[in-house]
C-alpha cells in the first residue's frame, strides 16, 4: 500500500501535464492553422482539455461514480461532474453556431481559408 | 490499476491530438475529433465521472462529428498549405504550457482525497443529497435541484445557439432559390 | 443511401431501441448516470441516423422543421414554468419542495422530473433542428 501510494504521488502529476499539453494542443491549431473548420476542431479540443482539468481533482483514488447506494462509502467529487455536463452541451451549440458562421463566410468568400478571405477584402 | 489505465487513455488522448495537429485532410480530422471524444469519455468514465463520459461520448462523438461532416460537405476538405512560418504560434503554446506546467506545481496530486476542492462542498452535496431530495444520484439533484437556475440559464444558451444557427442559415432559403446556387463554389 | 440494404435493415432494427434507450437514459437519470442532456442528444443521434439513412425528406416528414421551432422553447418554456409555478405556490423560484404538499421528496422527484422533461425536449429538438439546417443546405 505504501508503494502504492509512492507511485501514486508521482504517476498524479501526469494528469495535469497532458492537460497542459491539451491546451498547448488547442491554442496552437487555433493560432497557426488559417482554416476555419480546423480551428474549431482545435477549440473543441482546448475546451475539451477543461474537462480534463475539472474532472481529474474531483477523482478520488478507490472511490466510485457519485450515485448514493449502501454497497460504497467512498464517492468522487460530484460538483465538476455536474459543471462540466452542462459545459459539454453548451460546447456543442458553440460548435454548431461556428459552423454555421463558416458556411456563410464559405458562400460569401468562397473560401474557409482566413488568409483567402482577409487577402479578398480590401481594409482601408 | 486505476492510475495505469488512467495512464494509458492519456498517452492515447495525447496521440490522437498531435494526429490532428499533423493531420491536413480535414476528413481525417474529423475522424481523429471523433475518436479523441471516445478516449475522452472513456477517460471521464475512469474517472468516475459517468453522467460526463456519456454526454460527452453522444455529443462530441456523436452530434459535433456529424456537425462537422455535414459542415464539410458544405465546404472544402482540403487544407491549403501554410503560408505563415508556425514559430510564432508554437513559441506561443509553449510559453503558455510553461506558465501553466509551472502552476501545476502547487496543485495536488491525482486521486488525493483530502484536497480542498473535495473537503468542503462536494461532500456536502453527497451528505444531503438522499435526506433532502431522496434522489440517489447526486449529479441529477444538483443538476436539477440545487444548481437548477445554471441548469435554466444553460438551456437558454442551447436556444440561442439553435436560435443563432437558424438565422444564419435558414432565413434564405425561404426567400427563393434562385441565388442560392450561384455563389456557392 | 437506398442501395445499402444491411444500413438500412440494421438502422431499422437499431432505432427504436435508441429511443427506448433514450428514454430509460431519461427516466432512470435519478438513480443511475443520464438525464436530460444525455436522453435529449441520444434522442437526436437516432433521428439523424434516420435522416442519414432514409434520407432528410423521409425524415423531415416525421417531424417538420416547424413542429421542432415549436418544441425548441416549449422545453425553456417548461422548465421556467416549473419555477414560476412554485413561485406561485409560496415558495422560492425552483422550490421543488412546494410541489407536493404532503411529503416535500415527492416534491423533488417531481420537479426534476418536469425540469428535465424540459431539457430534453430543447436539447433534442434543437440538435435535430440545427441538423436539418446544415444538411438542408446542401441541396
Amino acid at each position: 500500500m505504501e508503494g502504492l501510494n509512492e507511485l501514486a504521488f508521482v504517476l498524479g502529476g501526469v494528469n495535469h501535464w497532458i492537460t497542459v499539453f491539451l491546451i498547448m494542443a488547442g491554442l496552437y491549431i487555433i493560432v497557426s492553422r488559417s482554416n476555419m473548420i480546423k480551428k474549431l476542431v482545435g477549440l473543441s479540443i482546448f475546451q475539451t482539455s477543461v474537462y480534463l482539468l475539472y474532472v481529474s481533482p474531483g477523482k478520488i483514488i478507490g472511490g466510485t461514480a457519485p450515485i448514493i447506494s449502501d454497497d460504497f462509502t467512498v464517492y468522487s467529487n460530484p460538483l465538476p461532474h455536474v459543471l462540466i455536463l452542462t459545459a459539454i452541451v453548451v460546447g456543442v451549440a458553440t460548435l454548431a453556431l461556428g459552423l454555421a458562421l463558416v458556411i456563410r463566410i464559405n458562400e460569401a468568400y468562397g473560401s474557409i481559408e482566413e488568409d483567402d478571405v482577409y487577402s479578398g477584402e480590401d481594409w482601408n | 490499476m486505476e492510475f495505469l489505465f488512467n495512464l494509458i487513455l492519456l498517452l492515447f488522448l495525447a496521440a490522437v491530438t498531435i494526429g490532428i495537429i499533423g493531420v491536413r485532410n480535414l476528413f481525417a480530422v474529423v475522424v481523429l475529433s471523433g475518436a479523441y471524444s471516445f478516449l475522452m469519455a472513456t477517460l471521464l468514465i475512469a474517472m468516475d465521472a459517468v453522467d460526463v463520459g456519456m454526454t460527452e461520448a453522444a455529443v462530441g462523438a456523436g452530434v459535433s462529428t456529424v456537425l462537422l461532416l455535414s459542415a464539410l460537405h458544405l465546404t472544402n476538405t482540403e487544407e491549403a498549405p501554410a503560408k505563415h512560418s508556425n514559430v510564432l504560434p508554437m513559441a506561443l503554446a509553449l510559453l503558455t504550457g510553461a506558465a501553466l506546467v509551472y502552476g501545476t506545481w502547487d496543485l495536488p496530486r491525482y486521486g488525493d482525497p483530502d484536497t480542498p476542492m473535495n473537503s468542503y462542498v462536494g461532500d456536502e452535496y453527497l451528505e444531503r443529497s438522499i435526506p433532502e431530495t431522496t434522489i440517489p444520484n447526486v449529479v441529477t439533484s444538483v443538476l436539477a435541484s440545487y444548481r437548477g437556475y445554471d441548469t435554466l440559464g444553460e438551456t437558454a444558451v442551447i436556444f440561442t445557439a439553435g436560435i443563432g444557427v437558424l438565422m444564419l442559415l435558414y432565413g434564405r432559403r425561404r426567400k427563393g432559390d434562385d441565388d442560392e446556387g450561384g455563389d456557392r463554389s | 443511401m437506398r442501395g445499402h440494404l444491411i444500413l438500412r435493415v440494421v438502422s431499422k432494427i437499431l432505432i427504436p431501441f435508441l429511443l427506448m434507450f433514450a428514454l430509460y437514459v431519461q427516466f432512470h437519470g435519478d438513480f443511475g448516470p443520464g438525464g436530460g442532456f444525455q436522453a435529449g442528444v441520444i434522442v437526436a443521434a437516432a433521428f439523424v441516423l434516420y435522416a442519414l439513412i432514409f434520407g432528410l425528406r423521409a425524415m423531415q416528414k416525421i417531424i417538420s422543421p416547424a413542429l421542432l421551432e415549436i418544441a425548441v422553447p416549449l422545453g425553456v418554456l417548461i422548465y421556467a414554468g416549473v419555477g414560476v409555478y412554485t413561485w406561485i405556490l409560496g415558495g422560492n423560484f425552483l422550490d421543488y419542495n412546494m410541489l407536493d404538499s404532503h411529503d416535500p421528496s415527492h416534491g423533488q422527484h417531481l420537479g426534476v422530473l418536469l425540469v428535465e422533461a424540459g431539457v430534453l425536449l430543447t436539447v433534442s429538438s434543437t440538435m435535430l433542428l440545427i441538423f436539418y439546417t446544415f444538411a438542408g443546405r446542401g441541396r
